[in-house]
């Protein structure tokens, strides 16, 4: 009976599953194709990036949220809208440092780890690698500079994910690359 | 949930990642540099074969029993393809021998290109991950394949399954 309305909740999850199941496909060919865990590190963050740099203009247009006045208000749409409207979680935000430059999103559960376990031959992969990615290059194209890494993986044992934040600079003049 | 711009983006940076360390190679004849594109194609289409032989094992584990190839193809176009594309192939024909046209007429991974014949010879790297999907589906429901793709006039295009009889 609940079959029909099961429906629309059941191809949600299955299409953040398509995202989750891509994106491992996508890390195992890296591993095959790079020899050491730091390259493959690097190609998702590169990767990340270039996702960022056009996904902050799918963001603008569809979460119709202004300009941001402070980092701290940064933080809160990322964490809340951002989150929340592509990967459907909301991480908290923590450990503000006294300057308010740098902060903590701790995420619960990370769907892009929904399916994986690292073996023990690639403890030093940053599987989630190409978030940071993303959101550097999303801030980017808001005229900040960024540094996000991650600092806690539940893939490598600890309680929670925590990717750590922090803010370097505004980028002032964005004139491209090579065009004085 | 708008995941499906993630997902469109990931495909598309996928592809471009396959193919740049591709280059890196450096190629000099013609016929280096087409071998090196079947090597891309192939990758592109293993890792479609993973995600689509995981899909369906999602996808299926609450549908009843399929009565036959036909059903598990009708399948594949109405629900696997709602699921990842948000529309239904719009045309199936089959010969009954084993061969199966699927036709989308409006293909998601294309619609961000431009529509003209520039780009035509380019369709084929996006082609490939979803060519692999439809195997990695097909293989697991018990049904070996071949599948191939061609696109005649963006954004439309054909998928080919040829089945492996045992």
């Amino acid at each position: 009976m609940s079959r029909q309305a099961n429906r629309g909740t059941e191809s949600k999850k299955m299409s953040s599953e398509l995202f989750t199941l891509t994106y491992g496909a996508l890390v195992t060919q890296l591993c095959k194709d790079y020899e050491n865990d730091e390259d493959v590190n690097k190609q998702l963050d590169k990767m990340g990036y270039n996702i960022g740099v056009r996904l902050i203009e799918d963001f603008l247009a569809r979460s119709n949220v202004g300009r941001c006045h402070d980092f701290r208000e940064t933080a809160d749409v990322i964490a809340k809208v951002a989150f929340k409207m592509y990967l459907g979680i909301t991480p908290s935000i923590t450990n503000w440092s006294p300057a308010g430059d740098e902060f903590s999103l701790i995420l619960e559960n990370n769907p892009l780890v929904d399916f994986v376990e690292l073996p023990d031959n690639h403890s030093s992969l940053i599987y989630s690698n190409l978030l940071c990615g993303v959101l550097r290059g999303a801030l980017e194209m808001v005229q900040m500079a960024v540094e996000a890494k991650f600092v806690q993986d539940t893939l490598k044992g600890d309680g929670v994910t925590e990717i750590r934040m922090r803010f370097i600079r505004r980028i002032e003049d964005n004139l491209p690359a090579g065009e004085e | 949930m708008a995941d499906e711009a993630l997902f469109l983006l990931l495909h598309n940076e996928m592809v471009s990642g396959v193919y740049k360390s591709a280059e890196q190679g450096e190629v000099v004849s013609a016929a280096k540099a087409l071998e090196e594109n079947g090597r891309c194609i192939t990758k592109l289409e293993n890792m479609g074969f993973r995600v689509g032989q995981g899909l369906i094992e999602r996808f299926t584990k609450d549908t009843a029993r399929f009565k036959d190839e036909l059903d598990i193809m009708k399948f594949i176009c109405k629900d696997f393809w709602t699921t990842v594309f948000k529309k239904q192939i719009d045309n199936l024909r089959t010969n009954h021998q084993g061969i199966y046209v699927l036709q989308d007429n409006k293909f998601r991974l294309l619609t961000q290109m431009s529509a003209g014949k520039q780009y035509l010879e380019h369709a084929s790297k996006y082609l490939a991950f979803t060519c692999g999907l439809i195997r990695g589906g097909l293989s697991n429901l018990g049904i070996k394949s071949i599948v191939t793709a061609e696109v005649s006039s963006m954004p439309a295009c054909k998928f080919q399954v040829m089945i492996q009889k045992l």
